[in-house]
């Protein structure tokens, strides 16, 4: 795709919108992020209006920014204490249930990330609505905008617990009857809760508590070191010629 | 006279014709439907979930598993959307390679459903029709990566080796002898390009076979034509993609509107219906399967003549080859690194989205600099599709239910991820 028209549409969103809408645009990819109560009128808007022809609603998915850019491993100081540094973290693999990380400080975790296709304009734009209230999340359903989203907001809630409010049926839809909890969250075990067996004896299927062991095999790294400068400059290929 | 009453009937998820683990929860009024509600999720394995806890390049696998019946269609949405964030790009070569399996998938992919669509509706024979060919490609597969299916072989940069200079030839068995090994090897004797270029000089005579079996048959028609219509505007309002789309006459087609790998070097035609109905989805999958056909022989072409790299050489992303390993410190050190801890990736976020088999694919992935990625969300249109059935199914007979998620092109190991 060319440079054009994703930059024009960003334009063209922040003229017609204004300050309801936080626009950046990336690599050709328009993103605009707005309050859950400005959404179904700027859905609306951006469906019917000529300028914009968003017929399709894409995708749908919930997000959990709990724990984003922490790492389990210091990258950046010298070593010292061996391996044992690597180990340490709160990644999803490494709780059980009952030490799972509590979300204390963390101001917006829960976000509706939507990305919407423009057949007419051969256009894409991801909206992201982020949740006010992490211990009740709501954003207003888009059911009435675009019919195709009923199953992609059963499926956020489904495995985030975000609410959608105003959506006809509201039911889990990816987990077992009878699930508890919001397994995608980043505070739910990668293990998980229970597990599920035949037992001869009783004659039918049990549920009995996880005996999985968590563990991590990679510790989750970040390096902003010279490491990925070097990809860079070496991605540019400069490096070869020199 | 007696009082009839609506009753509730389950379908699946253990029926032939539910295409793996649907289960339809419908309501009834004799034998028309009133209501169906699609029970999906038996087969959600959390893909999404595990791919956030590996390192990048350990979740490939995993999205040959999702729809698996277009493996590198889905490998090519997981791996373009890591090269975006990355910003890198694959060498020309391994562009081409990537153009012409993912029109291998599709074939493939439409192989497998006109097969199964025709069984669900009472034609057996096409099913065998179709599985001959089906082989002939899976053996294209297995040449490239050594699985039949589940290939692992696209990569972030490029694809996981050249394409083979010998392909391998069947040996004698109680089962392939004599006139009968002589000719099935008879296109193995050279590469797997030549392999490929006899296959797809063969192919479309073979089209012709399924179409003669189905085209004009009065029980497919009967069974097909004017069944679940969809408009244009439904098509949309539902977020349908790929056949789905262009069967009600939507010229939509990610391929040629938003080209990626090498498809706008391609000279191939878009198929779209008229009616929107499963009849006409039907003759747009036959179409698009000769569309591939053209297609990948083009590939074949481009590719015998240019030979040259199929991986970057940046080894922060990419295994440095095995002999340099041996004689290399670095080069030691970059396989450990790359194989242990993998890359991180800039924080950010990207869409990327392919045109698949079954309509469009994509692979929402957003990083915060770290190994592994932060969330991956991957939209799968089998999902989209299936969430409009209590719209389209309603007031359709029973049977047309089965015709319905035929039409669909469902395949639950990317409907429930």
């Amino acid at each position: 795709m060319s440079d054009t028209p994703a930059t024009s549409l960003a334009e063209r969103l922040a003229a017609r919108f204004g300050d309801t809408l936080t626009i950046s645009t990336v690599r050709n990819e328009t993103t605009a992020e707005l309050a859950a109560a400005d959404l179904i009128a700027v859905a609306t808007a951006l469906r019917d209006e000529p300028a914009f022809r968003f017929g399709e609603l894409i995708d749908l998915c919930g997000v959990d920014y709990l724990g984003y850019g922490q790492t389990e491993w210091d990258t950046n100081t010298a070593a010292g204490e061996g391996f044992s540094r690597g180990v340490e973290g709160q990644a999803m693999g490494r709780f059980d249930w009952a030490g799972r990380p509590r979300a204390d400080n963390e101001p917006r975790r829960f976000a509706s990330v939507i990305h919407l296709l423009s057949i007419e304009h051969n256009h894409r734009l991801r909206l992201r609505v982020f949740c006010a209230d992490d211990s009740m999340p709501v954003v207003p359903s888009l059911t009435l905008v675009w019919p195709g989203v009923n199953w992609f907001e059963r499926e956020a809630f489904d495995l985030y617990g975000i609410i959608y409010d105003g959506h006809p049926d509201l039911r889990r839809i990816l987990t077992d009857y009878g699930f508890v909890g919001h397994p995608f969250r980043k505070d739910f075990p990668l293990i998980g809760n229970v597990e599920v067996r035949y037992d001869p004896e009783q004659k039918r299927v049990i549920y009995e508590p996880v005996s999985i062991v968590p563990r991590v095999l990679v510790p989750r790294t970040i390096r902003d070191d010279a490491d990925l400068m070097q990809a860079k400059a070496e991605a540019a290929d400069d490096w070869q010629r020199n | 006279m007696q009082e009839i009453r609506n009753y509730t009937m389950n379908f699946g998820p253990q029926h032939p014709a539910a295409h793996g683990v649907l289960r339809l929860i419908m309501e009834m009024d004799g034998e028309t439907i009133v209501r169906a509600d699609p029970h999906i999720g038996l087969l959600h394995r959390g893909t999404e979930k595990l791919a956030e806890s590996k390192p990048f390049n350990q979740s490939i696998g995993y999205m040959d598993r999702l729809d698996y019946v277009s493996m590198m269609c889905n490998e090519h949405a997981y791996v373009k959307a890591i090269e975006t964030l990355l910003g890198i790009e694959a060498p020309e070569r391994a562009q081409y390679i990537r153009t012409m399996f993912d029109e291998i998938t599709r074939i493939l992919n439409h192989l497998m459903w006109i097969g199964s669509n025709a069984l669900d509706l009472g034609a057996m024979a096409v099913f065998l029709y179709a599985f001959r060919e089906r082989e002939e490609l899976m053996d294209v597969y297995e040449a490239v990566s050594g699985a039949r299916m589940h290939a692992t072989y696209y990569r972030p940069g490029g694809v996981y080796r050249d394409l083979p200079a010998q392909m391998s030839q069947y040996r004698e068995s109680p089962w392939h002898k004599g006139k009968d090994l002589k000719r099935i090897n008879s296109w193995r004797e050279g590469s797997m390009l030549d392999y490929l270029e006899a296959f797809t000089s063969d192919f479309p005579s073979k089209v012709d076979e399924y179409e003669d079996l189905l085209t004009n048959n009065r029980i497919w028609k009967q069974r097909t034509v004017g069944i679940g219509v969809i408009s244009p505007e439904l098509a949309q309002q539902w977020g349908m993609t790929g056949v789905m789309l262009r069967g009600s006459g939507v010229e939509w087609d990610l391929r040629k509107k938003q080209p990626y790998a090498k498809y706008a070097e391609m000279d191939f035609d878009i198929p779209v219906g008229v009616g929107g109905d499963c009849y006409d989805r039907y003759l747009c999958r036959v179409e698009e399967m000769r569309q591939s056909n053209r297609i990948i022989q083009q590939c074949v072409k481009w590719l015998k003549a240019n030979p040259g790299p199929v991986m970057v050489q940046n080894f922060k992303v990419a295994p440095p080859s095995r002999v340099e390993m041996k004689e290399d410190m670095e080069a030691m050190i970059h396989h450990f690194k790359l194989f242990t801890e993998g890359y991180c990736v800039p924080a950010g976020e990207t869409y990327a989205a392919v045109e698949a088999p079954k309509g469009e694919f994509g692979c929402y992935l957003v990083s915060d600099g770290a190994n592994k990625p932060f969330r991956a969300h991957l939209r799968a249109p089998g999902f989209a599709h299936l969430s409009s059935m209590d719209t389209i199914v309603r007031g359709h007979m029973l049977a047309d239910v089965v015709a319905m998620i035929g039409t669909y092109d469902l395949v639950f190991g990317e409907v429930d991820r």
